[in-house]
Order: structure tokens, then C-alpha cells, then sequence
């Protein structure tokens, strides 16, 4: 897995609760049996004015202009700041795929739906948690100023102002920050602990053998 | 000390390790697969040179993905039209014989619904820690055991492990008091608690549902009810075991049988929270106050009783509300003010993991007796859970009462649910689903998705109109 550190990249908007896994990649794409190129049609059914497909060249569909990652203010945006219970839905590993395939490393909200929270971290893309208080006044700070940017550190776990005089604190379980900044494999950590595994596994048939029939 | 919820005395149960940074090792009894979320998981294991575990934990069956269409889906694997769909059911079955794992292949009769066929093939135990690529895994905690839905690395995670790095959720109590009006449904019940705490209240929690309303439901209604804590926000929803968890779960073919299961029952009696047990939260709701629901919205929390008008974004406090309200009413196209009654239904949807077993198909056929879909409806989808249940739904001639009324009786699948067969909602159309989820988009382009029992689905079929569904009751109530 990538490893994340210091990212510092420009900020594009999500601007509404509850965005949920259908919308940030619609269910078609969800055929793919590779897990890469599913950037192109992240947000598709509000990104484009046209149905996308599986596999289709994406350049020459009609744009939805309203739309903030279609606008040149927003090009090349590595943090994205959404609102409450963000990634609600489907467990689909898929939408992180898609946000980080897009070039997304960083998602700010003010919370964020557990299983897609717990996806991001497999998948080398920090979600952040902010009160929503500071969630909305980034929200005008960066509609306020073009090609606003944001510091995000998580060794130290702060949310920086470019020029470094606002701090903003947040958490992350240590577990995952670990994880997340040296790009572990997390089957290599637990795979560590087999004979503990064994050992459950050992007691489990003496109590519970009824758990361990061969299928029919 | 105080007691422990059913939630910890599983989660203790099945604690390999604890670990310093606050993680625990969790062992994983039941492994369900399916096609969407498992192609890339097996992958990740030839990339890595690894091999299964435990392969007889694994339990895989194709269900998003395949036609319901019976003519199409005759011809099996090869006979699916849209060739990406094809790909993905043909990889879990090459996937499956690469990896031996178990798999209930399309055309086979115990296929279905990877959430109707755990437990129906007794796949799902109470006590077991559950876990699929799926979100609505929770389904399975109706049988009091610990189950969710992962992500794809976690898939693999399994796969390789048999077991997840967990860290333990706050236990949330809902107790659903007193008995149900007629024509009210677990269904409805999902969909009020919802409506009551939103889509994001039972975030960081394991949901235990208990009360004399949850006491008395069948077990399919129990998986309808947990089926949907995940739109309530809480990964898992579980309900203590009693003998109607017991009598449901004797004679499945992968349950244990002999002294084996004398000894298994004795163990699973314990799974309930003790009487001093603690609850982080607490919610308690009249069932005798819980009237026939609909979802109006995009989102499940945006849900009226039958008799509500819709809201008004002016009605929402906060600017992020209004905001959500004025964009849901604008893509639902309908306006403030309107009574869900006057809601018009284009297509009828009867199925997914919420409501496609028996009991529900029971429910629908009970209201569509006799009567005929209106003309304005253009189709009315039956699509059950599994082919068990459809046998058996035709031992009780329940197609013939669909096929009588105008519906179609189709093969089992996920279907309209989430649309990624043919079977689709067309742009701006507005359907009556028993599903789970009113996303935008998400059961065709463009689609409006309203979320109903399965007696309101065939009540609106019949008259066109979202309608109460108690005004079709007879002296025998569902
Ligand atoms: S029926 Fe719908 S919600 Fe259930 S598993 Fe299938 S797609 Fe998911």
C-alpha cells in the first residue's frame, strides 16, 4: 500500500451530506474485476450529463459544467472537503479506488459512514475528522479564494493553513495512523500472530465443533 | 462488574488478541462471497503467493450480477447477455476452483441472495462472527450472531487470516415495545427507526434490536429489521436468540445435527445481553405508534408514515438540511406539501436481501389476491431471494396469483435492487421497492426509488398510487 506523510494539495468541494458509495461510483462500474481505472468515472451520474459504461473512453462525454472537479479551479485537487456521513451506503472498496484513483489522498468531513472509513485506510487515503464548525468555515475559506490549499500531516495529525499559522488537531487510531504511514500490509501484521490464531482455533473445536463441519 | 450486552459476550468469544495501539484480532467463522466484491481479493492473494486459511469457512454464490430473466437465465453462465456481467459471475467460479472453495453455482437451486441463502442453508449459526464483501451482512445478527459487511482488502484479509483487525463498537439498544397495527411490518419498523435517529445515528455503534415487537416477529422478519441497521449507520444489528431463532435454524443442511446439536443449542441459549447489562444508547419506540412507511426522498432517513405530506426545505432547521430536502424534492421531482398518497408509481419492485423470503412474498400475494396491477403501472418485478424460496413460493401457487394480477415471477437474484442485471428503472421513473437503499441513480439512471413493505409495494401496484395498505385488509391481517 502507499504510504501517506505530509500532503499538501489544493481543496475541491463535496458539498452535501450523506454522499453515498452509488454516488461516488455508480453501481455498472462495479463489474470491473480489476481493482484500477475507476478514477474516470468517479461521481459519474452527477459528473457527466450523459449515463456512463464500464470501460468507456471518458473524454469526449458531455461535461456537467456546475459540477466542482470539472472546473479549473479545482484541477489537480488532492484533499476533498465533504460534509456529514460521507461514503454512506454499499460496502464497495470501489469508492475509495475511485477517489484515490482520481488523485484524491485526503477526504475532510465532518464524519464519515464506519465501513468506507475503514476502507480508505487499505487504500492509502486519509479520511480526516473535523467538527463541522471548522468543516464550514473551510468550506468558505475555499470558496472564498481560488486555488486554496491545505497541509495535511499525519505524523502529527494537524490539518496546517499554507502558510502554517492555523493548526487544526485531529485523530486517527494509532493502529491505522502506523499503517497509513509506513504503507504496511496488514495481512503480513496479523499473519505474525498464527500461532495465537491456531491456538483459538485449537480450544474453538474442543468447545464449539459444530463451527468446524466440512460444508456440505 | 456489570453485565455483558450480546454484543460483547460475542465479541469476547471470539477475541484472539488484544493489541497495545487498541486493536483486537477477531476470529471469522463464516466467510460469504459473492462476485462484485471478491474478483479483486482473490487477486491480491496470487499477487502475494498466499493461500486460503480456512477454505470450508468460505461459502460463495453469484447474486448481483445474473439475470432473472428465466428465459436468460436458462442458459447459465454463458447464457448472460451483457458480457462484463458474464465475466464477473464466470471469475467467482474460476476463482472458486483455483481456491476450492465452496461454491452454490447459478443455476443451482439453493442459489440466491447471498444474505437469503447464509441463513436458509443454515450457513449462518447463531454465535458466529459473519462477515461478506456485502454491506446488508448485518442481516445475518437476526440469528444472534456478529455479523457485517467489509471491504474487498478486507475480503482478502479474511481470506488469508480468518480474521479482521477490529476495534470494538459502543452497544446501542433499541427496544421496540407493545405489538404492531395491522398491515405494519418489520419493513416499517426499519424504516421508522430510521426515520427517527437518520442514516448516521447508529454510526460507532453494534445495534441490539429487542422489545416485544422484535420478541414476536418470525425470523424473516428479524432479518428484514437488521438487514437495514447498516442505513441506520451501525455496521451490524443483532437480535438475542429464543426458540424461534432455534426452530428456524433445526434441520438446515450445514446446521449441526445429533448430539452435536443439543450441545450447540445449549450454548446458543446464553446469547442475549444480561439484565444489568449497559447500553451507550438507548432508544425506545410505541410499535402500537408505527404506521405503513414510505421513503419520499434520496436518502432512507427521508421516510413519511403513508398519511404524511412531504416536507419543505423551509421546514429544516440547519442550511445543510434545507440544502439535502430542496435537492431531493428537486431529483424526486415532487413538490412541499404533496401527500405521499399522491405520489404516482411507474414500476413495482418485490424482492432483495430486505424482502424476498417466504413471508414476504406471503404478504404481497395476500394483498394482490384477486386484484390486477393498474394500467399505469408499466411492470411489476416479483424476483425471489433464492430458489428455495421460490419453490416454495410456487408449492403455495403464489406465482400464479402474481402472474394473475400482472406481475412477473422471476428467477432469484439481486435484480432491481441495485440494477446491475437488466433490470433497471428508466430515467425519471418512480418505483414502489422493498429494497433497502433510495440513493440517487440507484436502481437505474435517473431512477426515483420509494422504499415499502411488501404489502405497500402491492397495494401501490394495484391502485398506481402509494396507498395504505390497511384499507386492503380484511378480517385476516398480515
Ligand atoms: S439485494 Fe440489494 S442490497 Fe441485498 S445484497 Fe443484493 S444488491 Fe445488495
Amino acid at each position: 500500500m502507499r504510504s501517506f506523510e505530509v500532503e499538501i494539495g489544493i481543496v475541491a468541494p463535496m458539498d452535501r451530506a450523506n454522499v453515498d458509495t452509488d454516488l461516488i461510483i455508480p453501481k455498472q462500474f462495479l463489474k470491473a474485476i480489476g481493482r484500477s481505472g475507476f478514477g474516470a468515472y468517479l461521481f459519474d451520474s452527477i459528473r457527466y450529463m450523459d449515463e456512463g459504461q464500464p470501460g468507456q473512453d471518458c473524454t469526449g462525454r458531455p461535461l456537467n459544467k456546475e459540477f466542482p472537479l470539472n472546473q479549473i479551479r479545482y484541477k489537480n485537487a488532492s484533499i476533498l472537503l465533504a460534509r456529514e456521513n460521507f461514503g454512506c451506503g454499499s460496502s464497495r472498496e470501489h469508492a475509495p479506488w475511485a477517489l484515490e484513483d482520481f488523485g484524491f489522498r485526503c477526504i475532510i468531513a465532518p464524519s464519515f459512514a464506519d465501513i468506507f472509513y475503514n476502507n480508505c485506510f487499505k487504500n492509502g487515503l486519509l479520511p480526516v475528522v473535523l467538527s463541522s464548525e471548522v468543516v464550514e468555515t473551510l468550506f468558505q475559506k475555499m470558496y472564498a479564494e481560488e486555488g486554496f490549499r491545505l497541509v495535511i500531516d499525519l505524523e502529527n495529525e494537524i490539518v496546517k493553513s499554507i502558510d502554517g499559522v492555523t493548526e487544526i488537531p485531529f485523530e486517527v487510531d494509532s493502529f491505522r495512523r502506523k499503517c497509513l504511514l509506513e504503507g504496511l500490509d496488514e495481512i503480513d501484521l496479523t499473519l505474525k500472530s498464527k500461532d495465537r490464531i491456531r491456538e483459538y482455533e485449537d480450544l474453538k473445536k474442543q468447545n464449539s465443533p459444530w463451527l468446524f463441519q466440512s460444508n456440505t | 462488574m456489570s453485565g455483558q450486552t450480546l454484543y460483547d459476550k460475542l465479541w469476547m468469544d471470539h477475541l484472539v488478541e488484544e493489541r497495545d495501539d487498541g486493536t483486537s484480532l477477531i476470529y471469522i467463522d463464516r466467510h460469504l462471497l459473492h462476485e462484485v466484491t471478491s474478483p479483486q481479493a482473490f487477486e491480491g492473494l496470487r499477487l502475494a503467493g498466499r493461500n486460503l486459511w480456512r477454505r470450508d469457512s468460505n461459502l460463495a454464490v453469484p447474486d448481483h450480477n445474473v439475470p432473472t430473466d428465466l428465459t436468460e437465465r436458462q442458459g447459465g453462465i454463458e447464457g448472460i447477455v451483457d458480457a462484463t456481467s458474464q465475466l464477473q459471475v464466470q471469475t467467482l467460479e474460476d476463482n472458486c476452483v483455483d481456491f476450492n472453495v465452496k461454491q452454490i453455482p447459478i443455476n443451482d437451486e439453493r442459489q440466491g441472495i447471498v444474505h437469503v441463502v447464509g441463513p436458509e442453508q443454515g450457513a449462518t449459526l447463531p454465535g458466529m462472527t459473519i462477515v461478506c464483501g456485502d454491506s446488508h451482512t448485518s442481516t445475518h445478527g437476526a440469528l444472534g450472531s456478529l455479523a457485517h459487511g467489509i471491504g474487498t482488502s478486507e475480503v482478502e484479509h479474511v481470506l488469508a487470516t480468518q480474521c479482521l483487525v477490529q476495534t470494538k463498537m459502543k452497544n446501542m439498544r433499541i427496544d421496540i415495545f407493545g405489538s404492531l397495527q395491522a398491515g405494519v411490518t418489520a419493513k416499517d419498523v426499519a424504516l421508522a427507526v430510521i426515520g427517527q435517529i437518520g442514516t448516521a445515528g447508529g454510526s460507532g455503534y453494534a445495534i441490539e434490536f429487542a422489545g416485544q415487537v422484535v420478541r414476536s416477529l418470525s425470523m424473516e422478519g428479524r432479518m428484514t429489521l437488521c438487514n437495514m441497521s447498516i442505513e441506520a449507520g451501525a455496521r451490524m444489528g443483532m437480535i438475542a436468540v429464543d426458540s424461534i431463532t432455534i426452530d428456524y435454524v433445526r434441520g438446515r443442511p450445514y446446521a449441526p445435527k445429533g448430539e452435536l446439536w443439543e450441545r450447540a443449542v445449549k450454548s446458543w441459549k446464553k446469547l442475549c445481553s444480561d439484565n444489568d447489562a449497559i447500553f451507550e444508547r438507548e432508544i425506545r419506540i410505541d410499535g402500537a405508534s408505527i404506521e405503513p412507511q414510505v421513503t419520499w426522498g434520496t436518502s432512507p432517513e427521508m421516510v413519511l408514515p403513508i398519511v404524511g405530506r412531504l416536507p419543505s426545505p423551509e421546514d429544516a432547521t440547519d442550511s445543510t438540511k434545507k440544502e439535502a430536502i430542496r435537492r431531493a424534492l428537486e431529483y424526486m421531482d415532487l413538490a412541499p406539501g404533496t401527500p405521499v398518497s399522491d405520489i404516482p408509481v411507474d414500476r413495482v419492485f418485490i424482492g432483495s436481501c430486505t424482502n424476498s423470503r417466504i413471508e414476504d412474498l406471503r404478504q404481497a400475494a395476500q394483498i394482490i389476491k384477486g386484484r390486477n396491477i393498474a394500467a399505469s403501472v408499466k411492470q411489476a418485478l416479483v424476483v425471489p431471494g433464492s430458489g428455495i424460496v421460490k419453490t416454495q413460493a410456487e408449492a403455495e401457487g403464489l406465482d400464479k396469483i402474481f402472474l394473475a394480477a400482472g406481475m412477473e415471477w422471476r428467477a432469484p437474484g439481486c435484480s432491481m435492487c441495485l440494477g446491475m442485471n437488466s433490470d433497471t428503472l428508466g430515467d425519471g421513473e418512480h418505483c414502489a421497492s422493498t429494497s433497502n437503499r433510495n440513493f440517487e441513480g440507484r436502481q437505474g439512471f435517473g431512477g426515483r426509488t420509494h422504499l415499502v413493505s411488501p404489502a405497500m409495494a402491492a397495494a401501490a401496484a394495484v391502485t398506481g398510487y402509494f396507498t395504505d395498505v390497511r384499507e386492503f385488509l380484511g378480517s385476516d391481517s398480515i
